[in-house]
């Protein structure tokens, strides 16, 4: 096709006709356009319209079937005003200490343990075994997870083993431990997913590097805060995105395992907006919740952007 | 070529265009069709090659069967009649019969979910029809007991539960009540309770054996509005609890639900109801329970079966009468109401249908497939045991107007407030006071609106 243009255009400069050249060029450029249509259809279709929706659906206060009424901003302020709104967005900032900043420290030291033992036998075993969490449905990693909190689950029956028994309780039952839990969840299934990324980051490095801070006598410290931990900028990025995002969207863990409870102290924003939308019949604020969430999300990958390394080639 | 271009950037154009006009205009209420007011019949022969589409959620074993087997008998009787059944757990219909009922291509038939949440707002919007024409053409109004009709009522413009506007009919009964185990009982030397006092005094006494007095379980949090129902109605009876979830009169905050809310609380307190309920799943408290391990647990008689099944001859089944009364009052009610849609094409095919699989010889249908019926045959005799004591109760409470309706028909977002109040009740983190106060903030916020 572009040949094809090509030819075109070079006969036309051949005739001289500036008007008609110009004409054809604009033809030439809308021609482009032809092959995003269906790119741009389905988009339109699929996500453009809808959250345009959206947007639109949470300025009014509408039960998904009658009439809605137009409330303006009232639903963003109730976001601020309405405790279980605000509590929820609270809930979602505790989660991502549990689904990020946890995990990448305990895949960095990991890291750092595994990255001085190269040779270290059935190294991809572990790896395998690390990874297994993301690979797993979630709905299982939550059921599985709702067993081992439960009343004689796995981790009451541990802490009994040994001894302590005045420890042991309803871990999703109760307030004070329900959110942790959930978190807990999500640590465990990022640590994998950060430590793969991490590996390969190290994997990077050259060799000759860690040689010669070991030559010159460096400690594993010096030499993790001096070379791996630099040289794993790009990829600790990349692992912040994925886990901050994965954070703010939790839903499934929530709605399996606590259904937001006890009282609302586990309940996230992604999980408010499904509940009013589709079970109370309250879709305004249930659109306006999922824009601020969507939002959220959008400037804080940008920030963390921001940290990402510049190309210098 | 440059024809080609025009069309498709018209395109284009048309789409953006569609798109922008789609979302700039305020959302719902545009087209519900109005039912038509003519006259109904009764001839189903005569309506031509009919599909009717029907969204129901009796997936459970038993009633599944029972559907099946009608559905199979009304298309044997009218051949010229196809059902397309559409069936998924409560939980996903309650999601997606919104969004199916207010699309272009409605269901001809669905189960809707009583009270203001659902069954009110698919009033309000026009998405059903009332069926009053077929109430007198197919004698309804004398088949069911009044308690029956009126939770399947509304007023015209879906504000008033309980109106004058018949929108559906059920085909099972549902008492929500005691089980109890007989052997401990037995070892414990009590009967089995009638009132909220003789409940207290033998799980006082079970606490002192060393047994679980009850098994709760509440992760799901449904639960919690079984068991703050049981005990509000038996405290407060069935005219105030009935007021008041219709939105009539009354307050949550009034003294009985206070009172029903300390009871609660104390039951948590002295270990009646186990330290950390909340994070127990539902199954595991009904497995505790058919276990042998505690002496009661209270649940609807939808879990009949179940527990006759795993207890055998052990189990029995209990409701509480209120202070001076000799009949029980409980939570309660039938399932969802069969409803047909204002979208439908052929209402006169989808009332007989609705007929078919609601009159009598369905309810022995369902009696044979070990479950309740709404309406229990007057030649019937249950079995002795746990199926008797369940039939009877049912019996006794719709006959006397001892039923309650589920707390959470009182406002569209009842069922999140009340379930998670009632869990931070059991947790102390509430006093009952308060507890109250929640409740009643969602009730006025929502009359209010009205």
């Amino acid at each position: 096709m572009t040949v094809t243009t090509r030819v075109r255009s070079s006969e036309t400069r051949k005739t001289g006709a500036v008007k008609s050249r110009t004409r054809r060029r604009r033809l030439e450029s809308w021609k482009a356009f032809l092959y995003v249509v269906p790119a741009l259809a389905f988009s339109l279709t699929f996500l453009i319209v809808p959250t345009l929706q959206t947007a639109w659906y949470s300025l009014y206060d509408w039960n998904g079937l009658s009439a809605a009424t137009w409330v303006g901003f009232q639903n963003y302020l109730d976001i601020v005003q309405d405790e279980q709104l605000r509590d929820s967005f609270l809930h979602v900032g505790v989660l991502v200490v549990f689904y990020s900043f946890i995990p990448i420290a305990i895949a960095l030291l990991l890291t750092m343990v595994i990255s001085r033992a190269h040779s270290l036998r059935g190294m991809s075993f572990f790896r395998t075994v690390l990874f297994l969490p993301q690979v797993i449905a979630s709905v299982v990693v939550a059921t599985t997870w709702l067993s081992i909190y439960s009343p004689n689950g796995l981790l009451n029956t541990a802490l009994r083993a040994v001894g302590l028994d005045s420890v042991t309780r309803v871990w999703l039952g109760d307030f004070n431990t329900a959110l942790v839990s959930v978190g807990f969840v999500g640590t465990w299934l990022n640590v994998g997913l950060c430590l793969v990324l991490f590996l390969s980051g190290v994997g990077n490095v050259q060799p000759e590097l860690f040689e010669a801070a070991r030559l010159d006598g460096a400690s594993s410290f010096q030499e993790f805060f001096g070379i791996t931990f630099p040289a794993l900028r790009g990829q600790i990025v990349v692992a912040l995105t994925l886990t901050v995002v994965s954070s703010l969207k939790t839903f499934d863990l929530v709605y399996i395992t606590t259904r937001g409870g006890p009282g609302n102290s586990t309940s996230v924003p992604a999980y408010e907006a499904y509940s009013r939308a589709f079970n109370s019949g309250q879709v305004g604020s249930a659109a306006s919740v999922a824009v601020v969430l969507t939002l959220g999300i959008l400037i804080i990958t940008a920030l963390i952007g921001r940290l990402q390394p510049k190309e210098t080639e | 070529m440059s024809r080609k271009i025009k069309t498709w950037t018209g395109t284009l154009a048309v789409t953006v265009a569609v798109a922008l006009s789609l979302s700039a205009c305020a959302p719902g209420g545009s087209t519900s069709p109005t039912a038509s007011a003519g006259p109904v019949s009764d001839d189903v022969a005569g309506a031509g090659n009919v599909t009717l589409t029907v969204w129901d959620q009796n997936t459970d074993p038993g009633i599944n069967e029972a559907q099946e087997a009608l559905n199979a008998g009304f298309s044997k009787k009218y051949p010229n009649v196809k059902i397309n059944r559409v069936t998924q757990s409560f939980a996903d219909l309650k999601t997606t019969l919104k969004l199916a009922l207010s699309g272009d291509n409605p269901p001809d038939v669905i189960q809707a979910n009583q009270g203001y949440p659902d069954m009110g707002a698919f009033v309000e919007a026009g998405l059903i029809r009332p069926l009053n024409a077929y109430d007198e053409l197919y004698k309804w109004s004398s088949y069911y007991p009044e308690s029956l009709l009126k939770i399947n009522s509304f007023s015209a413009d879906g504000s008033t539960w309980q109106g004058d506007n018949l929108y559906g009919v059920s085909q099972t009964g549902e008492v929500v009540g005691i089980y109890y185990n007989k052997k401990i009982l037995s070892q414990l030397g009590v009967e089995a309770p009638t009132s909220l006092a003789d409940f207290d005094a033998d799980m006082a006494k079970a606490k002192t054996a060393g047994i679980q007095p009850m098994s709760y379980g509440d992760i799901e949090k449904s639960p919690g509005i079984h068991l703050f129902g049981v005990v509000q109605a038996a405290l407060a009876g069935a005219d105030t609890v009935n007021s008041l979830v219709t939105g009539a009169s009354g307050a949550w905050t009034d003294d009985v639900s206070v009172k029903a809310a300390e009871t609660i609380q104390g039951w948590s307190d002295k270990g009646y109801i186990a330290k950390g309920a909340n994070g127990v799943s539902r199954d595991d408290a009904l497995a505790d329970f058919t276990a042998g391990k505690s002496a009661f647990y209270i649940v609807g008689t939808w879990k009949q079966a179940a527990i006759s099944e795993a207890l055998g001859a052990d189990a029995g089944f209990t409701t509480l009468n209120p202070e001076g009364s000799d009949t029980p009052v409980t939570t309660g009610g039938e399932g969802l109401a069969w409803a047909v849609t204002t979208g439908t094409k052929n209402p006169d095919v989808a009332a007989a249908y609705l007929d078919y699989i609601n009159d009598a010889a369905s309810a022995q249908t369902f009696i044979d497939e070990k479950s309740l019926p709404s309406v229990i045959p007057a030649d019937f005799t249950p079995a002795a045991g746990l199926e008797s004591d369940v039939f009877n109760t049912y019996k006794t409470v719709t006959e006397s107007g001892g039923l309650v309706p589920y707390l959470d028909y009182a406002t569209p977002t009842f069922y999140d407030t009340l379930t998670a109040a009632v869990q931070q009740l059991t947790d102390d983190q509430v006093t009952p006071k308060a507890f109250t106060e929640i409740l009643q903030k969602d009730y006025s916020a929502f009359l209010a609106s009205k």
